[in-house]
């Protein structure tokens, strides 16, 4: 409304914004140290395998279905709810995917357009429940994920369906083309270094489109009159980010390039970084799961967003449910088993609040990593599987402890 | 000791409590600053002062919920230095604090909840023998003529405050201390609660009561303390305690006048309902609001005056949309057109605003920033093609914040944090955001102390000075006699008496109210 306030109110609001900038992203940087002091401690304790380029790749791979639903899982977190039947919707869809393509030949772009059809609906039969009928999503979802288990193995009929159609397998097993063409970089004596182009442009592509964007809005916030954080530690952050993604995307290069999946990947995670932050959904979305009473007095339609939120886990959870199948070439009965649990564990490692209102997409994407980092890096060397079991758990209560005990001393 | 007993002019009793230069600071504010207190055996010591004046952070510091270390200064009670970590010390000693939020179960009995972590019980195994006679015994000792066994779900709130007493009681208590224990019960029920620990006096129970009902702490205690920006200001004894002064040395400043002055413009009517009936959401059959007509002209503060349970709130928000209540029939009119309030959204579209009376748990999301709270009801105001314009919000922030002088670090400051009268300033700045024609306010003063008020009356009278209409519902009827252009009365789920606000007094409400409850059969 009107502006002429504007600037006196602002100078003391911005410089400590700038403070609660520093604390409220604090977590975020606490989280992306701890996955790099993991990282690191997995590179030497596996003798430098972890940060090799095939087994970077494969982490990507290993882990794209679990952030992928992580993604539809922080928003029915911040929106107060819980989702335990993603495991079992992934699984199911495999199977469907697998009936309409291995079964009855359907185009595999149909099939999997389809699918996500499926997947949705699937969503809304159970946000119907909890947003319209008030069950508690808990409960509903527990009987979905032992309706879509079952479901699975009845079209399944208890056998393996496959193999899938070279297009679909494309989907987890393919990489980007090198439109470019590839460089060879001689290292002397020892073999050459064969670098995928295309990956390295789109890398430094991306951190110039980082630097510039961070640029833009701060120059906007300056010229507005608000303070931004200040420039050092502006710099120390961009070069940081700008170098981790540099190594990244070189070390992808430097095997066969930005897997497919990776793409899809990392355009659902910029699309749920930016409805969180910056669209009038996610900010709806936080408010339901801070107080719904307050949210639903100040207008929001409570129902049909708590509609929509399951509506799109669905959808996610179909996709990596498709990404799942075409990763293992078949749809087994036993897919997607157990994956709502390291979904929703990476969520809460990512600092989301069991009771709603809070968490962020960065923090889930980060949690799913340490889950995927330690998975993989303790299956290198050669942890049993019981012990990776007890390790992962106590990974989650020490993360969430924590957590609560930084929150309790502020 | 000896010298302090002699120093306080009350030698006959002796002090059972002092606390000395206790400093509290949280990060960046120091919220209290080498404050004193002393009370002594048998007093009810009033503790009075603004909101964020550090009344609430001193009882946390005297009840271990700030433990022993996380401040400076020291607190002696009977004659010990005490070194609290957690309530359940303080407990053991005898000081039990009862809060603004009651803390009982409300799916236990009053007997259980009576006994709650303090239970009658050899080895584990409860004796509800003892129990039930337990209760029976306190709920007499408080007054309250209920079943020991009687959920507490099925007691009101003035009841329930006496269940807390009883509580206390059981715990052997020789400090009480109340937070607001008054600020939502009806005036009967606060009367008896004031009584009550009139007459734990005589049983040398002493209480502190925190309050923001200026004429109860001038009637019942003792000796009054006022604090101010976290600092003792200065204790009264019983015969210097008049309203003024506290309200002086409360404020820093003299308050000539409780209710800022105003000179109405009111213009054509703005807002109709018309025989409009609710029913009972649970027991459809019981009408709850039985065929009210109402109108509010734009430029007009039109107060709703009535007991508890006389259908106020389940008016306004019957009609914001349809947030009360079944089977709703009648007309709402705005600018004398009908419009449709069925939903939230269509009555704040129709230009409609309600604040509700209860803003921790309808109106603000707690963990959430000011800026954000801000914004909610009003997200299009600040987006472009559902994305948010993220300086554009944080322009309104700040100038809301300016505007209704929100005290607090900056917009980024999460409502939790903010004592009530600044909540209630986020709540009026979220919809004076979405700007209403209308706006209803319910109990926009509870809780809230006399400086903030004057200021939440100031933007209602600017409110109106810009042509809105304004529609409050309070239970201090004294406060809608200072600011109202026109009272309707209320009772029963019917209007039973409209009065001018100039030939308004809290006698003729009453005979209305009184007068009116004849024809409700």
């Amino acid at each position: 409304m009107s502006s002429e306030t504007v600037n006196s109110a602002a100078a003391p609001g911005a410089r400590s914004s700038v403070r609660a900038i520093i604390q409220s992203n604090l977590r975020d940087y606490g989280l992306v140290v701890a996955l790099l002091a993991i990282m690191v401690f997995f590179q030497f304790a596996t003798n430098g395998t972890l940060f090799k380029p095939v087994n970077l790749t494969n982490i990507v791979l290993q882990n794209s279905y679990i952030i992928i639903m992580a993604l539809g899982m922080l928003l029915v977190i911040v929106g107060g709810h819980i989702d335990l039947s993603v495991g079992s919707v992934s699984g199911f869809v495999g199977a469907v995917a697998a009936i309409l393509m291995v079964e009855y030949d359907l185009n595999p772009l149909v099939a999997a357009i389809l699918c996500l059809g499926v997947g949705a609906l699937i969503g809304a039969s159970q946000g119907f429940w909890i947003a319209y009928l008030k069950i508690p999503s808990f409960i509903v979802t527990l009987a979905g994920m032992l309706v879509f288990k079952g479901l699975s193995l009845a079209i399944l009929g208890g056998r393996s369906v496959g193999p899938f159609p070279p297009e679909f397998q494309m989907l987890s097993a393919g990489f980007i083309p090198d439109v470019f063409g590839p460089i060879t970089i001689p290292q002397g004596e020892a073999a050459p270094i064969t670098l995928h182009t295309t990956t390295l442009v789109i890398g430094i592509a991306i951190v110039l489109a980082i630097v510039y964007f961070s640029l833009t809005s701060r120059a906007s916030r300056e010229r507005h009159g608000y303070q931004a954080e200040p420039f050092a530690l502006f710099a120390v952050k961009t070069a940081i980010i700008g170098a981790l993604i540099l190594f990244f995307t070189y070390t992808l290069a430097s095997y066969k390039g930005i897997p497919n999946v990776m793409v899809v990947m990392s355009i659902l995670i910029a699309v749920f970084v930016f409805i969180t932050r910056m669209t009038t959904l996610g900010r709806r979305i936080y408010a339901l799961g801070g107080n719904a009473k307050a949210a639903q007095l100040s207008g929001i339609k409570t129902e049909r967003l708590t509609f929509y939120i399951f509506v799109i886990m669905g959808m996610l959870a179909a996709l990596a449910g498709l990404i799942f199948a075409a990763r293992l070439n078949t749809a087994t009965p036993k897919a997607g088993q157990g994956f709502e649990l390291d979904v929703i564990a990476a969520v809460f490692i990512g600092g989301a609040s069991m009771a709603g209102g809070v968490g962020q997409v960065a923090g889930a994407v980060i949690g799913a990593f340490i889950m995927g980092v330690m998975n993989n890096g303790m299956s290198i060397m050669g942890v049993n599987i019981d012990w990776q079991q007890v390790i992962k758990g106590l990974v989650l209560l020490g993360a969430v402890v924590f957590d609560v005990y930084n929150k309790n001393k502020a | 000791m000896q010298d302090r007993l002699a120093s306080n002019g009350q030698s006959m009793n002796k002090t059972i409590l002092e606390m000395r230069g206790i400093t509290k600071t949280f990060p960046g504010v120091k919220a209290l600053q080498d404050v004193n207190l002393d009370v002594v055996e048998g007093e009810i010591h009033a503790i009075v002062g603004e909101n964020g004046a550090g009344k609430s952070t001193l009882m946390k510091v005297l009840s271990g919920v700030y433990p022993h270390g996380s401040y400076e200064g020291d607190v002696v009670f009977e004659g010990h230095e005490c070194h609290f970590h957690g309530i359940h010390d303080s407990e053991r000693v005898g000081i039990v604090i009862i809060h603004q939020e009651l803390a009982l179960v409300p799916l236990l009995s009053i007997a259980e909840n009576i006994f709650l972590g303090n239970e009658r019980a050899r080895n584990g195994v409860i004796d509800w023998h003892e129990v039930r006679s337990g209760a029976r015994k306190l709920l007499d000792m408080v007054g309250l003529n209920e079943d020991p066994e009687t959920l507490v779900t099925h007691l009101g709130t003035g009841k329930q405050q006496l269940v807390e007493i009883a509580k206390a009681l059981a715990k052997e208590v020789k400090l009480l201390i109340l937070d607001e224990p008054t600020a939502s019960l009806a005036e009967k029920d606060s009367n008896a609660l004031l009584d009550l620990l009139v007459a734990f006096k005589k049983q040398g129970i002493a209480s502190i009561l925190i309050s923001h009902k200026l004429n109860e702490v001038s009637k019942v205690a003792d000796r009054i303390t006022v604090l101010r920006d976290g600092k003792t200001i200065e204790t009264m004894n019983r015969e210097e305690i008049g309203e003024d002064r506290i309200i002086t040395s409360m404020v820093g400043r003299s308050i000539e006048d409780r209710y800022p002055g105003r000179t109405p413009q009111i213009g054509e009517t703005l807002f109709e309902v018309e025989n409009w009936v609710v029913h009972h959401p649970i027991h459809t059959e019981r009408q709850v609001i039985k065929g009210v007509d109402l109108a509010v002209r734009r430029g007009e503060v039109v107060g709703i005056a009535g007991l508890m349970g006389s259908g106020r709130t389940e008016l306004a928000m019957s009609v914001f949309g349809r947030t009360y209540g079944h089977g709703i029939t009648g007309q709402v009119r705005m600018n004398g057109k009908p419009v449709d309030t069925s939903s939230v959204k269509k009555a704040v579209d129709a230009g409609i605003a309600y604040v509700t009376e209860d803003r921790k748990t309808y109106g603000l999301n707690l963990i959430d920033h000011i800026k954000h709270n801000v914004t909610i009801a009003n997200l299009v105001g600040v987006s472009r093609g559902g994305v948010i314009d993220d300086l554009a919000e944080l322009r309104v922030a700040n100038d809301y914040r300016a505007r209704t002088n929100i005290r607090s670090s900056s917009v980024y400051q999460l409502t939790g944090n903010l004592s009530g009268g600044n909540q209630q300033k986020v709540v009026l700045s979220k919809w004076l955001f979405a700007d209403p024609q209308l706006l209803i306010l319910d109990e926009p003063t509870r809780g809230i102390d006399v400086g903030a008020k004057y200021e939440i009356y100031t933007i209602i009278n600017k409110l109106a000075g810009e042509g809105r209409g304004i529609l409050i519902i309070s239970s201090e009827m004294p406060e809608l006699l200072g600011i109202c252009d026109r009272i309707y009365v209320m009772n029963e789920g019917r209007i039973v008496g409209e009065l001018a606000g100039n030939e308004a007094s809290q006698e003729k409400i009453m005979r209305a109210i009184v007068r009116g409850e004849g024809k409700t059969a």
